[in-house]
């Protein structure tokens, strides 16, 4: 056998399985991040076939005053509200605008306050300075009445929402990848890349996020719930959400009321949040456990 | 004259502290010809780690030259510096630090040949990394392994083939040894000697440990507090050391024998002191046998006593 065919043979034999199936096959193992991945599919498949379910006009927007406050039957599975609605119609349309509102924020504040936090990390000095003092300027005002602040500002509409929630996440997340950041960059495999001529950005890249990402992860699954809930409140006061539209929390505000009497008006959108907000924290833990080739097995 | 391969001229690096400068080398001058070690001894803190850095740019130094194939390389641009990074290469001191843990063993080493951009077909690229495996006597099967399922031994031979990936000529092995037990030691001391041979490279080998450095090295400096104090080719150190410091740091060489353990040996006393604005004259001082008033005054430099030794100490002027 030739030099190269020989290459080529041991090539074969020890090929690189790719770096995506082993990471689907990691992750498979793990049978908490599956069942939340179940349920976050369904939730998904739910509000993508909310027209199917139920009509919007028909069941989540027209009032009915002679069946308000119904509990659940056969005709409405989850009874319905205060104004004659549909509840389960209101929740399959709610979680389009709960959904959204909780990975739209997470995402673009994760994006925004990753590349924040990863550049102050890694290159320090002045630019972390006015940067994380920016940052702490941000932290100091509580995020409700900062997103209060930026909404009232602008408009009340669902996109100055999520603008709003957007910037009020973005100092958490640059501290915390600046901080896994700050631990990665001092070890030896970043002065092995620099030795060798890696610029800047491909450091960045390949050797200090990839070994930072397990908190940053953490962190984002986290925020999701912490979105959701952030918009209800926000749609609460009037900010966010305008009535009718159905949302998760703001159905869950509306029906505080009735609570006494009627305790499925907030157990269900109640039960909506806790099984989006449980479910994407078990895809999280498990996606961090997939991610790191030293907990293979 | 033979041209040195590298060359530092009064190498100057102070880090700014709160209380002042720290002094982590000072004025150090080296020269090594091509295919020669260069011992760099030195106790914890000395400024030998600090010194290699400085050489590769991986750190910038305050002042000095350093001097690779006759040229300055202090003032090249990151893109001239690239080119010039290819031939020099550092092999680290902590096998586990200093490989990527997300990184397979195949992507480790071809991350600096796929960053110079010197092979770009695939094939080619997997070829050389077989080829490097080889060199340092890793078995393919590990190919696509992570470092932590690797023992040290085994890691260290990443990190040199990652350290040969790009064919340099100068190589710094900063404690690329002590983090090892002593059998994996001599193994890589053997595979580190046969590549000098056979690959004609060039080494400068920093140490804490006198018995490695013996093994290895050409010619021998030993630094204390960030200067160099005794100069010497190696068997010229071992047989004659002249400097105090040099004498007790070979003292306290252990030796596996019964006669010698009554043997009273000359240890040092005393902690090193700062390195923060340190005092005029000699820095040993403090702790030195043979202290003598004038040590305290300034002047003192390298003094060469006989062919290639050099020392600095009031006793030798």
């Amino acid at each position: 056998m030739t030099q190269k065919a020989k290459a080529v043979a041991i090539q074969k034999e020890y090929a690189k399985k790719s770096q995506i199936k082993e990471i689907w096959r990691r992750m498979k193992k793990n049978k908490l991040a599956m069942i939340g991945l179940a349920i976050f599919c369904i939730l998904v498949a739910m509000s993508l076939s909310a027209d199917l379910i139920a009509d919007y006009q028909e069941s989540a927007i027209k009032q009915a005053g002679s069946i308000r406050l119904q509990p659940p039957s056969w005709e409405h599975y989850f009874g319905t509200d205060q104004y004659g609605r549909d509840l389960l119609a209101r929740m399959v349309h709610g979680s389009r605008v709960s959904l959204s509102i909780g990975f739209f924020t997470t995402g673009i504040s994760l994006l925004i306050g990753g590349i924040l936090g990863a550049m102050t990390g890694y290159y320090g000095g002045i630019f972390d300075e006015i940067v994380m003092r920016l940052m702490d300027i941000l932290l100091s005002i509580p995020s409700i009445l900062l997103a209060i602040a930026i909404v009232s500002a602008m408009r009340p509409s669902l996109l100055n929402l999520l603008i709003a929630i957007t910037i009020s996440q973005i100092p958490g997340f640059t501290r915390i990848v600046r901080s896994t950041v700050l631990t990665v960059v001092g070890e030896d495999y970043i002065e092995a890349a620099r030795a060798c001529g890696s610029k800047d950005f491909r450091i960045i890249t390949n050797d200090v996020l990839p070994n930072a990402i397990g908190p940053i992860i953490v962190q984002g699954t986290m925020s999701v719930a912490k979105m959701i809930l952030l918009g209800a409140g926000l749609s609460f006061i009037g900010l966010g959400i305008q009535p009718p539209q159905p949302e998760w929390g703001y159905m869950l505000s509306e029906a505080r009321e009735y609570m006494r009497d009627y305790p499925y008006l907030v157990v269900i959108p109640g039960i909506a949040i806790a099984i989006s907000v449980f479910s994407i924290n078990l895809i999280g833990d498990g996606l961090r456990d997939a991610l790191d080739p030293r907990l293979k097995n | 004259m033979n041209m040195p391969l590298i060359q530092t001229k009064n190498l100057k690096k102070y880090f700014r502290t709160q209380k002042g400068d720290l002094h982590a080398v000072d004025n150090v001058n080296i020269d090594i010809n091509k295919g020669k070690t260069l011992g760099v001894v030195g106790e914890s803190g000395c400024g030998k780690s600090t010194l290699g850095r400085v050489i590769l740019r991986l750190l910038e130094p305050t002042f000095g030259e350093v001097i690779y194939n006759g040229n300055d390389i202090i003032h090249l641009n990151q893109k001239q510096m690239n080119n010039i990074r290819q031939k020099m290469q550092i092999i680290f001191q902590d096998p586990y630090a200093s490989l990527n843990p997300r990184m397979t063993v195949s992507e480790i080493i071809a991350e600096p040949i796929k960053v110079c951009k010197i092979i770009k077909d695939k094939e080619e690229l997997n070829q050389r990394v077989f080829d490097l495996m080889k060199i340092v006597g890793l078995d393919y099967r590990f190919i696509n392994t992570y470092p932590h399922e690797m023992d040290g031994g085994r890691r260290q031979r990443i990190g040199i083939a990652r350290a040969l990936a790009l064919n340099p000529e100068f190589i710094v092995c900063d404690e690329p040894v002590s983090a090892l037990d002593v059998s994996i030691q001599a193994q890589i001391l053997n595979l580190m000697m046969d590549l000098q041979e056979d690959h004609g490279l060039t080494y400068m080998f920093i140490t804490h440990d006198l018995s490695v450095v013996k093994h290895i090295s050409d010619e021998i400096m030993v630094m204390y507090l960030g200067q160099c104090v005794e100069k010497a080719p190696s068997e010229e150190l071992f047989a004659n050391p002249l400097h105090p410091y040099t004498q007790a740091l070979l003292d306290a060489i252990p030796i596996a024998s019964l006669k010698e353990r009554d043997k009273l040996r000359k240890i040092i006393k005393g902690e090193v002191t700062s390195p923060i604005n340190p005092k005029p004259g000699c820095r040993f001082a403090s702790r030195c046998f043979h202290v003598t008033a004038e040590c305290k005054n300034d002047g003192l430099g390298l003094v060469e006593v006989s062919q290639g030794h050099y020392v600095s100490c009031i006793l030798h002027k």
